[in-house]
């Protein structure tokens, strides 16, 4: 049943990934990855928020595990961070990996924040 | 004859026309299809592999961390045969297993949730060994991948047209 739910919530999470991502690259032509940035911004604030909630069992396997965790990706983050320092980009490779990770910190703290609960 | 732009983002990059296209009427519905369907099954290896090999709570992140660096090593094997140097595959490759298992089964938000756990329980060394490492193990992983994926590429085009190979 769990499992069902995480299936649900991914089978969401990764096509919004494509979309979001699409749209914020309509939006802001750049060689800079804005649109994965965005999306793994976006579901660390989410995960964050559903952590300090302290969401049940069953939320936090659709919207956590599920939805965040196909909204965001590993792959694609390194994939891109690699191909911009390939390209010579290597500032733009090194941005990418300190904002990302900042802000994707910095985004759990306010999710959690927000729901007025505790990471610990 | 101009060359073709290669991608940076490997989900999707408009400054490919294939890709800026792929969305343009009734195309899109077997990409977004098979995005939903390889992310449901990449998130459910994650979670099973999450479930067989549980961390207790303080505990160094070791499932989310070897997801996430195999995760990346897949991804360098992946994008070099299907896109790189002009390489194509079937259209919906990159959007069922790149997009869809490879992005369902690595996770941000869960490593992110992991170092700031750690750094909200005052355990800022654990925390800070967990965040390098999973970078290292992720970068190194996608570069060591793809390297060794066109080397082998190269051989296989240089044997095709007799070239030796060192």
């Amino acid at each position: 049943m769990t499992w069902l739910l995480v299936i649900v919530g991914a089978a969401v999470g990764a096509p919004l990934r494509y979309l979001t991502d699409r749209a914020v690259q309509a939006r802001h032509d750049s060689v800079f990855p804005w649109g994965t940035f965005v999306v793994n911004a976006a579901g660390s604030l989410l995960l964050g928020a559903l952590t300090g909630a302290a969401a049940t069992t069953d939320t936090y396997a659709l919207l956590g595990t599920g939805l965040c965790g196909a909204l965001t990706t590993y792959s694609t983050f390194s994939y891109e961070t690699l191909r911009l320092a390939e390209r010579g980009w290597r500032f733009l490779a090194a941005a990418n990996v300190a904002a990302s990770v900042l802000v994707g910190l910095g985004a759990v703290f306010l999710g959690a924040g927000l729901t007025g609960g505790t990471l610990a | 004859m101009s060359e073709r732009p290669e991608a940076i983002d490997p989900d999707v990059d408009l400054h490919v026309p294939d890709q800026r296209a792929e969305t343009v009427g009734g195309a899109k519905w077997p990409v977004l299809a098979v995005i939903s369907a390889g992310g449901a099954l990449g998130a459910s290896a994650r979670y099973g592999l999450a479930l067989a090999w549980p961390v207790p709570v303080g505990g160094f992140p070791w499932s989310t961390l070897a997801i996430n660096v195999l995760g990346c090593a897949l991804i360098g094997v992946l994008m070099p045969l299907i896109s790189e140097g002009g390489r194509r595959a079937h259209h919906l490759v990159r959007p069922f297993l790149g997009v869809g298992v490879l992005g369902g089964f690595t996770t941000f938000s869960t490593y992110a949730v992991e170092v700031s756990r750690l750094l909200a329980r005052q355990q800022a060394g654990l925390a800070m060994a967990y965040a390098a490492g999973t970078l290292l193990g992720a970068l190194g992983a996608v570069s060591l991948a793809a390297t060794a994926t066109r080397r082998a590429l190269a051989a296989r085009t240089g044997a095709e047209y007799g070239v030796r190979t060192p």
